[in-house]
């Protein structure tokens, strides 16, 4: 089985986007190729990570479209719908198309266009993904965060303060990249007094909705060095499921697809969280950074808010979370936040974040669909 | 009408039911849950709900104990006034949401069900 190298990687700007998503798709797959140096007719296989581009525009078939495009013909294509977590799982299957030799260079290309909807009407297509006792019951996305929240917040003695400074942390750090959708800082007083969303969880709480593309290029590692000396490889990538049906979790603070996913992509990179330096979590709400944190072995149990305290999880402190400005800041469009998490985690261990750069050689993405439903996790290992 | 939860042959129980249940088994029969009552594990108010729902919209997470075995559901409650630890009651609702304003196809679920009310 083959090292899998990371060679080139793009994301294009977040935000409200004129275009629609094969055009979105495109820019960002254009870009990487670009980045990497790498001509379209080298492409064996192409993914690309989409939720609900049907449900969003009535645009189906959006591989195919995009080989054509790219004029990346007779390449293999494939669409991947994880709801949320689609690009993490676009990284778990470039990496089994070259790890198993069936491919020996897969251009991942994540992208979702949904600003042309109401906030209403994107929710409800998001929340189409939960099981019909809940779907009929009204439930959002938002509305889970604000059970776990509260749950959490009464059984860890957390103070309501610390999920507004994760907002606060990520806010700040979205400054510094030029593709996220805010790049403005935000303080507590602002966070804790914004409108009401889902009690105890306000407006500042939630990523908001986005239009964007993001890909990464992939081939065998004995492969990368005819292209560029600093590459990234997949030296560890898993993925897991929890219930579908979010109730039904004995505990619903515990991710326990985060906690299997990182087990398994741990396991197979020889490390263990001490050794990772830098993570994008899937922050969709300020709460899942605690949750992610705490299950991926950052922070003992209920304890995520006091490493944050300390500043740890701080872009100057021991372990930065969400370098990027994370979903909350740079934005969420559905199948391309995963493929941007590796996008920002490749940047970092290969050194080329610009100003939002940490001394980093190993990094975490973890990309979590539904409320942890479905989770991937990679770990990306610099290579210069 | 009914809230039915499965059970399942090592004797735990599930809402809703699934084909094969936690310990891999199959299910053995079915308990109504609308004749319990239930304590909240956790609640919130919606105040950004999609087309076809109340606004804002009360929910929590209840958990019911049926002859020692605790069984959880997600469920829209009558008030925001309640606190974790409250016990809470159904009350039958025709309509929790208006089939057909969202994007769920209306035929393909059930749409009636159950609020919860505090119980003084």
């Amino acid at each position: 089985m083959s090292d899998v190298a990371v060679i080139g990687a793009s994301m294009t700007q977040f935000g409200e986007r004129e275009e629609w998503i094969l055009g979105l798709l495109a820019e960002a797959g254009m870009a990487c190729l670009d980045d990497a140096g790498v001509e379209s007719d080298r492409i064996d296989h192409l993914y690309v990570s989409n939720m609900a581009s049907g449900e969003f525009e009535g645009q189906t078939g959006v591989p195919n479209a995009l080989a054509h495009d790219l004029s990346a013909m007779p390449a293999y294509t494939q669409r991947v719908d994880q709801t949320s977590s689609s690009g993490g799982a676009g990284i778990y299957a470039a990496w089994q198309s070259v790890a198993s030799g069936a491919s020996e260079m897969t251009l991942l290309v994540g992208g979702e266009k949904m600003t042309h909807r109401t906030t209403g009407e994107a929710t409800d297509v998001i929340a189409s993904l939960t099981h019909p006792v809940e779907y009929k019951q009204g439930v959002t996305l938002p509305s889970f965060a604000g059970l776990a929240a509260r749950l959490y917040l009464e059984e860890y003695g957390a103070p309501r303060e610390s999920l507004a400074k994760v907002a606060v942390k990520n806010h700040a750090n979205g400054v510094d990249n030029p593709h996220a959708q805010f790049r403005k800082e935000i303080d507590v007083e602002t966070a804790m007094e914004a409108p009401m969303v889902a009690d105890p969880l306000r407006l500042y709480d939630f990523c908001p909705i986005t239009d964007g593309s993001a890909a990464l290029l992939f081939c065998p590692e004995e492969v990368a060095s005819e292209y560029t000396d600093e590459y990234a490889v997949v030296s560890g990538v898993a993925g897991a499921t929890d219930t579908h049906v979010v109730h039904e979790r004995t505990d619903p603070t515990t991710m326990g697809g985060v906690v299997e996913s990182g087990r398994q992509a741990y396991e197979m990179a020889g490390i263990g969280p001490e050794d990772v330096d830098v993570a994008e979590l899937h922050d969709m709400f300020t709460i899942l950074e605690f949750l992610q944190m705490e299950a991926l072995g950052f922070a003992p149990e209920g304890e995520a808010w006091k490493e944050m305290d300390r500043g740890t999880t701080a872009i100057d402190g021991e372990r930065p979370i969400n370098t990027s400005g994370g979903l909350k800041s740079k934005g969420h469009p559905l199948g391309a936040s995963g493929v941007a998490q590796g996008y920002e985690i490749y940047k970092q261990v290969t050194g080329d974040a610009g100003d939002r750069q940490v001394d980093a050689d190993v990094g975490v993405a973890c990309n979590v669909g539904g409320f942890g439903n479905c989770v991937t996790t990679a770990i990306m290992e610099g290579r210069r | 009408m009914t809230m039915d939860a499965y059970r399942y042959d090592d004797g735990s129980i599930t809402y809703p039911g699934h084909p094969i249940g936690p310990d891999g088994s199959e299910p053995v029969g079915t308990v109504d849950l609308s004749e319990y009552t239930a304590e909240v594990v956790t609640w919130t108010t919606s105040h950004a709900t999609p087309p076809g729902v109340r606004e804002p919209n009360h929910l929590a997470i209840v958990e019911f104990d049926v002859e020692g075995t605790a069984v959880r559901a997600l469920c829209q409650l009558t008030t925001g006034d309640v606190e974790t630890g409250d016990e809470v009651r159904p009350v039958e609702c025709d309509e929790l949401r208006e089939p057909g304003a969202g994007i769920r196809e209306p035929e393909s679920q059930s749409w009636d069900g159950y609020r919860f009310e505090p119980i003084e």
